[in-house]
């Protein structure tokens, strides 16, 4: 199964809504629900980030009985120092992102927490990409 | 703790989910910062915030919050309510400070997560 969603960069009235879609669909193929939290909870994140930082993107979701790949792809700043992205209190979000609950330097630390494989590229001026890969059937 | 007497201590509205009043809640959380709900493991956690816009419910969409109390005496939006009834969130408000409010919910028994 393959799905994809088109994400606005700056709305953040819509933002989540690809991640409540994905919950939805992996809650009806009866995906363990501890499983569904760890994946919504890493989408949800890398969904906000692309809102808050880039001017858009696409979620691709790729899904089989084993595992389900979500792979977002956005056009925006990009990311010039990924580890250090990865660091817990670094951030560059805009106050409009941190009145909105997040811009704390969380989200890729979380996003590595949750997903069994997390894979980031970004070019400086063109765009982001992350990848989370979740398992089915094995407990992380 | 029911829904309904935690409504009863803090004198709260329930604005979305009365029919779910019996709903039982034992541990709760207070942060008006997204991102450190989204830590959270732990499931049916009580959110209580002063934070009232799209994200929060999306957040309790995606963390399994089943109840959000609004504290401060802030409102949720029309569109807001609207998340909260789509994805079962028992919403209240509450006119109380977040430490009143936490205050009296852990007087009245309501664990922290640690």
């Amino acid at each position: 199964m393959q799905f994809q969603y088109q994400i606005e960069g700056g709305n953040f009235s819509r933002a989540g809504f690809a991640s409540s879609e994905i919950k939805k669909l992996m809650k009806q193929l009866n995906v363990d629900l501890s499983i569904v939290k760890r994946t919504v909870v890493a989408t949800y994140e890398a969904e906000v980030n692309i809102v808050a930082h880039a001017y858009g993107g696409t979620i691709y979701v790729e899904l089989d009985e084993e595992k389900i790949i979500i792979k977002l792809v956005d056009e925006g700043p990009g990311i010039p120092d990924i580890e250090q992205a990865m660091k817990e209190g670094y951030s560059t979000a805009s106050s409009t992102v941190r009145e909105m609950g997040f811009g704390a330097g969380m989200g890729l630390p979380n996003m590595k927490k949750n997903a069994d494989d997390l894979k980031i590229s970004s070019e400086v001026e063109k765009g982001t990409t992350v990848q989370i890969t979740m398992y089915f059937k094995t407990e992380k | 703790m029911t829904v309904k007497q935690i409504a009863d201590i803090l004198k709260a509205s329930i604005i979305c989910g009365e029919d779910r009043a019996d709903h039982d809640m034992k541990i709760a959380f207070a942060s008006d910062l997204m991102s450190d709900v989204l830590t959270l493991k732990e499931d049916n956690v009580l959110l209580i915030t002063g934070l009232a816009n799209m994200q929060t419910l999306r957040t309790a969409e995606m963390s399994d919050i089943q109840c959000i109390i609004f504290a401060r005496n802030k409102k949720i939006s029309p569109e807001m309510k609207e998340l909260a009834l789509e994805n079962d969130i028992i919403v209240l408000e509450c006119s109380y400070t977040v430490f009143k409010t936490c205050g009296l919910l852990y007087q009245a028994g309501i664990s922290p997560i640690y």
